[in-house]
């Protein structure tokens, strides 16, 4: 893994290395947690839930109109009915983004993410300057990640501080009809999920696709 | 309580750097790994809840808040949590070694017990006998709040008026529930303009932050 940059997560002092371990010895020893249980919650988060369960929410969205509209009136129950339900995902909240109004999620106070649709937030979601700065300056924090909006768009700004969770519906890109669910699907990322990001561009996806409008 | 946690708003907190997505692990380090899961299988004994699992964490200094990395807090908040209730002690934390086991009247979970509870989560919707206060479409000013204990109203929208955008329900409401009392207010999502928050050139944009009715007050 890159370990070149200064982010906080990188690098421990060794010593929370020591103190996590002597933790977890303690706790084994009085019995207090059970190894297969540890194990399994890491597995679950760390290879079963993630950013494709929500790919695969707004890709249906973008192809499927009736699913669309579900999604948006019932999300809890439009994702628990493709087996995404559970810890963080309790009480869904979809928001559209428009060619009128882009949406962009944060949680000033911790670090509250719909854990169902799009599994642990990355380390920068967690991070104090992302945090700090989405609700009052998000056009800086967007161009940070390299998204660029026209000024007539409003940006409306999602903090989590209760135990609703928000997911973004992104605009469907351009250049994509006649594409299937599947071929949707690929376009469809984590950031643009949060809302710091658009949905990829057909282009780069289908290059050599030429049959596709 | 205005702690290191209360970030919204705060300045020179610097760059995000953000990582790529396509490169980025889900845990940077198996300590981070560990960590994550104790704090959930510990949760799961039933001995505290989100918001006192939230409260340890930030009952910080805000330099030793803003210091630590993500997961460091997890293992402060973690540690306090089990001293607190009694699970382990102080000496048992810093040694490792386990010196008294406790007499348990509570389950320890099993893989089985974890894929269910994971699974069906913990929905935080009541029923509530009162009718809410504000309908969507009404201005509310957001109460000062100058607590010590646990709450879900940041700094930045205190003192703000902004418009009742959706009422979502009856909720548990954190700030009682912190002190382990079960009891359930209206929430609502309020958007407020950026202008009203910030005063600044900010254009349009806008936020949207979920509180319970017990922090605002009519401003129609």
């Amino acid at each position: 893994m890159p370990n070149d940059h200064d982010h906080d997560h990188t690098e421990p002092p060794s010593d929370i290395v020591l103190k996590v371990k002597a933790l977890e010895s303690l706790l084994v020893e009085k019995g207090l947690v059970n190894a297969a249980a540890l194990d399994e919650i890491i597995e679950t988060y760390e290879h079963k839930v993630g950013p494709r369960n929500g790919a695969h929410l707004v890709a249906k969205a973008w192809h499927d109109s009736d699913f669309k509209q579900e999604l948006l009136e019932n999300p809890t129950e439009a994702a628990a009915a493709l087996g995404y339900a559970g810890r963080q995902g309790e009480h869904l909240q979809v928001v559209e983004n428009t060619p009128s109004q882009h949406n962009l999620v944060v949680c000033t106070l911790c670090s509250c993410y719909p854990w169902t649709v799009l599994g642990l937030p990355p380390a920068w979601y967690k991070s104090a300057p992302y945090r700090s700065r989405a609700v009052s300056e998000p056009r800086s924090v967007l161009r940070e990640f390299g998204t660029e909006l026209e000024n007539e768009v409003v940006i409306r700004v999602w903090d989590s501080t209760s135990e609703m969770r928000y997911l973004v519906l992104p605009l469907r890109p351009t250049g994509t009809d006649g594409w299937t669910e599947a071929q949707l699907q690929q376009l469809v990322t984590r950031n643009s999920m949060i809302g710091v990001e658009l949905a990829k561009s057909p282009a780069i996806i289908n290059q050599n696709n030429q049959g596709i409008d | 309580m205005q702690g290191g946690h209360d970030l919204g708003g705060k300045q020179g907190l610097g760059p995000i750097n953000p990582e790529s997505e396509a490169e980025e692990p889900v845990f940077h380090a198996d300590w981070e790994r560990r960590i994550f899961a104790l704090t959930l299988a510990t949760g799961m004994l039933g001995k505290w809840n989100i918001d006192q699992s939230r409260f340890a964490r930030e009952r910080q200094h805000p330099i030793n808040y803003l210091e630590n990395s993500y997961y460091e807090n997890w293992y402060e908040g973690v540690s306090k949590l089990l001293v607190e209730n009694g699970l382990i002690s102080e000496a048992e934390l810093f040694s490792g070694a386990s010196q008294q086991m406790v007499s348990r009247e509570f389950r320890v979970p099993t893989r089985e017990d974890v894929k269910k509870i994971l699974s069906s989560g913990g929905p935080t919707e009541m029923w509530l006998d009162l009718e809410p206060v504000f309908s969507v479409g009404d201005y509310v000013r957001v109460e000062r709040n100058f607590t010590h204990g646990h709450s879900r109203a940041p700094t930045y929208v205190q003192g703000c008026v902004g418009e009742i955008e959706i009422h979502h329900g009856g909720h548990i409401f954190p700030d009682k529930n912190v002190e382990g009392q079960f009891s359930g207010e209206h929430l609502y999502a309020v958007r407020f303009s950026g202008k009203e928050l910030w005063r600044s050139d900010i254009g349009n944009d806008e936020v949207v932050i979920d509180l319970w009715e017990p922090y605002l007050r009519s401003s129609n």
